[in-house]
């Protein structure tokens, strides 16, 4: 399968069908801090990837802002 | 996983509700919650004229959707910064977004109406960058929701952005801001606009998963100022700790409003404010830090230009 990570883009090339949980600890990613999509489908964590599927791992923790307003 | 509502596939799971939500019950879930925080805060009412600060990043822009979506009469407010081509970007998916759903917008430029973009005052002042850029922002989002006649301010702030910021207040102990981490702050001098942040029983993560499931286009990229920012460290942090014990992040934060801020409230040095010389917004010297930090950079720039 194809893994595509987000900022910074790289791209994982696996082999083997795995759990998106599975996918998420061999990156060593941690899945509070991320959303894995395949296509426009969000997966939650016991959803299969296929050998020949590609998802992406999309980020969704960003700098904000330390300062009250 | 199934839908902890209606046993139909779920799209996402959330492990401090010890749930999955199906596509529409995750909206519905999601927009639940910003409504018992704007009710239990007493933050907004539908008679208030209410100005969104829109940076075009998916928190910002959730929180617009939501709002109006709610029926809420909302404005959008976004600052032009000047950092690169980040600050062009942002801007673009701002006014995409208010044109596409019809709402109106406020946009101040920096550098336009005050000659430096952040990039700028962090070379003329000794600011950094993301001081420069918080200080800009907190004074024009003041500024603007007062001169333009708003009663409230709401901004994107998330649980992870409220539980990172506690966790830094209390590294440093910083008992002043440590008394006003509250969601909603009422206006507490007739200079100052109530602020408040109705997302804040939010984590970035349901936000993503709102904004990817409403097809909103944000801006994606994040600030170049940001690597290496504390505030993601906290994040980090933080969210090790969630995934761990799922839930910590909220039993922090709200369990800090519940006992712990009454401890710090006695340290508000709210008395001493009063209006800046030169340009009339609160401050508790002669004048506000914004004009300081402006003054200081036109007399560096033309020290430095002749």
């Amino acid at each position: 399968m194809k893994v595509i990570i987000r900022r910074p883009r790289r791209e994982v090339e696996m082999s083997g069908s795995r759990r998106v949980r599975d996918l998420l600890q061999e990156l060593q990613i941690n899945p509070e801090t991320v959303l894995v999509v395949r296509g426009e489908d969000l997966l939650t964590p016991d959803e299969v990837i296929k050998d020949e599927e590609t998802v992406e791992v999309v980020p969704a923790i960003s700098g904000g802002s330390t300062h009250e307003v | 996983m199934k839908c902890k509502v209606c046993s139909e596939k779920a799209v996402i799971d959330i492990r401090r509700h010890n749930a999955a939500f199906c596509k529409g019950c995750f909206i519905t879930h999601f927009e639940r919650q910003v409504q018992k925080t704007i009710e239990s805060e007493k933050m907004l009412s539908k008679e208030d004229r209410v100005l969104v600060a829109v940076s075009g990043g998916k928190d910002s822009l959730t929180l617009w959707e939501v709002l109006q979506r709610m029926g809420y009469q909302t404005t959008g407010y976004h600052i032009v910064l000047g950092i690169g081509d980040y600050s062009p970007a942002a801007r673009d998916k701002v006014e995409a977004y208010a044109k596409q759903h019809g709402l109106p917008l406020i946009v101040t430029d920096l550098k336009a109406e005050y000659d430096f973009t952040v990039p700028e005052l962090a070379l003329h002042t000794p600011r950094v960058p993301c001081s420069a850029c918080g200080l800009s922002k907190r004074y024009l989002m003041n500024w603007t929701a007062l001169e333009k006649g708003f009663s409230v301010l709401v901004t994107g702030h998330n649980l992870d952005d409220v539980a990172s910021m506690l966790l830094g207040n209390l590294f440093h102990w910083h008992n002043e801001q440590l008394a006003r981490m509250e969601p909603s702050r009422g206006a507490t001098h007739p200079r100052l606009v109530k602020t408040c942040k109705p997302l804040v029983r939010l984590t970035e993560r349901e936000i993503l998963a709102y904004t990817m499931l409403r097809g909103i286009d944000y801006h994606e990229e994040e600030c170049p100022n940001a690597e290496g920012a504390t505030s993601l460290l906290y994040k980090d942090l933080l969210n090790q700790l969630e995934h761990a014990s799922p839930g910590a992040k909220q039993s922090f934060y709200f369990g800090f409003l519940k006992k712990g801020r009454p401890v710090f409230a006695t340290d508000v040095n709210g008395g001493d404010l009063r209006e800046c010389e030169v340009c009339g917004q609160t401050t508790t010297t002669e004048v506000c830090a914004f004009c300081r930090m402006m003054d200081q950079a036109r007399r560096t720039a033309a020290r430095r230009s002749s």
